[in-house]
């Protein structure tokens, strides 16, 4: 496959390894934010190929991970509820919420249909005019788009029974988050790819000049990851705290310009809770009162209330890059991919089933 | 997050731009994406895909600069030709 | 022989209903079958088929059930399917497949036509395989209670030869040879589904794999242990005959045969190759020095990893970067994923 298997090529990675060992000449601490670079670098091994001196810390960018629990309660809420559907990406169906996730709810009776694309959502809706489907709109800034194409086809197709639950979150608040914590000890980041690809770079540059940080825009395959972590590298070891731009070939400074217009015509920033870390300030979007119609949470009457995490989940230390998933007390023991406590060990590129799966139990 | 896959489109179908889809071949398979957020695109471009909307075109000329930037980083080794 | 198990299995409390899940080819699958199924009854453990020593002859005797979505897909439909799996059963436990009965259950209001193209199915696959479907049953179930229709096949078989074909077998320095290239029959069927539609080429690889299996015995092939794919994939399988025989097995992914479009699909999806299910493929453990002439003798056959050591049960994998991971069996089946 062109312009992804190039990326895949043994002798790159490598090469780009030994590059990387030859540069790093004292301990550094790199962040990669998204959950699918988390997870290319554990099934590829990428780690192991980095000298000692590299530690590489895993963020939050697992939007399944961080949506709240009260989300999901209400997402099951919403599948349990007659004549409603709930339509939703793979990804989300074994997420536990306060007491089960959707595919168990599934098995007691809860309609919940999987989709691959926003836009089957709609034409669920168009196809079942007498069911009230309801999107589960999970997903960082490279997903909005299509979910607000979704709503906008909706509104011209005169849908009267399609709405969304909107659980979405931004990148840029929770790195700032993350980079002010007082215990963040992150020297270097390495930006979401796919996020950037629709929101361009500019927002990083405050960031790196705020906190002192180079920010590396990163792809998702071994070659581009191992790339931008020399980039990274490099910098640090140069004492430069700039954005870079790895993934050139899918992204612009600018990013994608009518994707960012109608996004930020339907969609306004609101604080949102991630789970396992707590409300971070316009973090989240919801539809913007002209297109209110859509919002589930404003159409049916659905619980509110705050829920407490199972107390022995660390996800919120996972996310944030204080500690590893081994680190944690539950971990392969209490939580496990069937039984999980928390989100990070369900997603698919959760950092704990990441680990999990690849077998990562200690140093 | 945000798996996106890059194809190659083989044919557009549907007019107005936020409506413009295609059917796009990822190694072979082919599959329907929205057009909606690439208005420039057109036949024989590669596009990234994901959840079914192509977000951007792919820059051949920036992807041959990385891998040759790659090359000369990493002194590349002979094996991995492509 | 015990009247009762002695040691209660633990109840499947964190689950109190059936999921999915539990029939993924996973890790749940694999609990439920050793909670429910195995602590209760007596079966022969860790082997596809049992195998039985009748009144002289050594016969292998399996079952399977077929509940496949879409019940006709590319390559295949759940008839042929229905044949092919229990044959592949009896082939994996060193047996000739002889004889097979198939019992229907069939939903009210399940098209005539339908039906008689998947039965036509069956008997083209029985009649190219060289078994007979000898008996049978039929239900019929209300509307909604069964989806369109279920297969259950029982078959029986006579072992070719006199070792046992068997995890314990399995020792150090043996090489796992895989008989093809694998996913076709996972996402032949994904393509199929609804609102999943991709167009491709890919056709299941659901084939009978007797003669094959068969033909490394009777080559002379040290062959230990044997393993058909199925659910769960390739991954799934190798690490089942690694924990019953606790033996470390490496394998290396760039020796793994897989179709361009296979993988592309498995990429569009987000799913890895090695759990994809497939229908028509086979691993086999062979003594240290067979592996080549073994995957030679099975069209697009590849020695894919070795027995390193005996002791515990792991399989390792080196990736495509010459980076070495844990494979684990995934809990249930995967799923679509856009994250």
């Amino acid at each position: 496959m062109k312009h992804l298997e190039e990326y895949r090529d043994a002798g790159r990675a490598r090469a780009l390894a030994a590059e990387i060992a030859r540069t790093v000449t004292r301990p550094w601490r790199i962040m990669e934010i998204c959950g699918g670079q988390t997870h290319a670098i554990l099934r590829f091994g990428i780690d192991q190929l980095l000298p000692p001196e590299l530690e590489l810390v895993h963020g939050p960018g697992c939007p399944v991970c961080v949506t709240p629990l009260e989300l999901i309660d209400r997402a099951i809420e919403l599948a349990h509820t007659p004549g409603a559907v709930l339509a939703s990406f793979g990804d989300m169906l074994r997420v536990p919420g306060s007491k089960t996730d959707l595919l168990a709810a599934r098995a007691a009776g809860a309609r919940v249909a999987m989709v691959y694309s926003p836009l089957e959502a709609v034409r669920l809706a168009a196809q079942k005019q007498d069911q009230q489907i309801v999107f589960f709109a999970v997903g960082f800034e490279t997903t909005v788009p299509g979910v607000a194409l979704a709503v906008r086809e909706a509104r011209r197709l005169g849908l009267r029974n399609f709405s969304i639950l909107s659980a979405h979150v931004l990148v840029p608040p929770a790195l700032r988050a993350i980079l002010g914590s007082p215990q963040s000890r992150i020297q270097g980041v390495l930006a979401a790819g796919h996020v950037c690809t629709v929101e361009g770079y500019e927002d990083y540059e405050p960031l790196a000049a705020d906190f002192g940080v180079p920010v590396v825009v990163t792809g998702f395959e071994p070659v581009d990851l191992l790339q931008g972590i020399l980039l990274c590298v490099r910098q640090l070891e140069q004492g430069r705290a700039e954005v870079e731009n790895q993934y050139a070939r899918a992204v612009r400074r600018e990013g994608n310009r009518e994707a960012k217009a109608l996004v930020r015509e339907m969609f306004e920033p609101v604080d949102r809770k991630w789970r396992g870390i707590g409300v971070i300030p316009s973090s989240g979007l919801a539809l913007r009162p002209a297109w209110r119609e859509f919002d589930a949470e404003a159409r049916f009457a659905l619980s509110t209330g705050a829920v407490a995490e199972a107390s022995e989940c660390i996800s919120g230390l996972v996310l944030q890059g204080a500690k590893k998933p081994y680190e944690c007390a539950a971990f392969a023991t209490r939580c496990t991919p069937e039984r999980p406590l928390g989100a990070p060990m369900v997603s698919s590129e959760g950092a704990c089933a990441a680990y999990y799966r690849y077998g990562r139990h200690h140093v | 997050m945000c798996l996106a896959i890059p194809g190659e489109i083989i044919e557009i179908t549907g007019g107005d731009p936020l409506t413009r889809m295609a059917r796009v071949s990822f190694g072979g398979v082919v599959r329907e994406a929205s057009l909606a957020y690439v208005p420039e695109a057109k036949p024989g471009d590669y596009v990234l895909v994901h959840a079914g909307f192509a977000l951007q075109t792919i820059d051949e000329e920036e992807a041959r600069r990385t891998l040759e930037l790659i090359a000369q980083m990493g002194g590349a080794e002979e094996d991995g030709a492509s | 022989m015990s009247d009762f198990a002695l040691s209660c299995p633990a109840p499947l409390a964190q689950h109190d209903r059936v999921l999915m899940a539990h029939g993924g080819g996973g890790r749940l699958m694999r609990e439920l079958i050793e909670r429910m199924f195995a602590a209760r009854l007596d079966p022969q453990h860790e082997t596809d088929a049992a195998t039985l020593a009748l009144g002289g002859k050594r016969l292998a005797l399996t079952t399977d059930s077929f509940v496949v979505r879409p019940i006709f897909f590319p390559g295949g439909d759940i008839g042929s399917l229905a044949v092919h799996g229990t044959v592949n059963d009896l082939a994996m436990a060193g047996a000739e497949p002889v004889a097979l009965s198939a019992a229907f259950i069939l939903e009210e209001g399940l098209e005539m036509e339908t039906l008689s193209r998947v039965v036509d199915s069956m008997a083209e696959a029985a009649r190219r395989a060289g078994v007979r479907i000898v008996t049978g049953d039929t239900k019929v179930v209300e509307r909604g209670h069964a989806d369109q229709l279920y297969i259950t096949t029982t078959g029986v078989g006579v072992l070719i030869h006199d070792g046992e074909l068997a995890p314990w077998r399995v020792t150090e320095g043996d090489e796992v040879v895989l008989s093809g290239d694998i996913g076709r029959h996972g996402m032949a069927v994904m393509s199929a589904r609804e609102g999943l539609t991709f167009d491709s080429e890919i056709v299941s690889d659901s084939a009978p794999v007797h003669r094959e299996a068969l033909g490394l015995l009777s080559s002379g092939i040290r062959v230990h242990c044997m393993r058909d794919l199925t659910r769960g994939g390739l991954a799934s399988a190798v690490i089942e005959i690694a924990r019953a025989a606790r033996a470390r097995v490496e394998l290396d992914e760039t020796r793994i045969p897989v179709r361009e479009d296979v993988r592309a699909a498995c990429e569009l999806l987000g799913f890895d190759p090695l759990y994809v299910a497939n229908e028509g493929r086979f691993i086999a453990f062979v003594a240290e020095g067979d592996g080549e002439r073994a995957a030679a003798l099975l069209p697009g056959g590849a020695v894919i990893g070795k027995v390193k050591e005996t002791g515990s049960g792991v399989v390792t994998l080196r990736s495509l970067i010459g980076a070495e991971r844990v494979l684990d069996l995934l809990s249930g089946e995967q799923l679509p994923r856009i994250c």
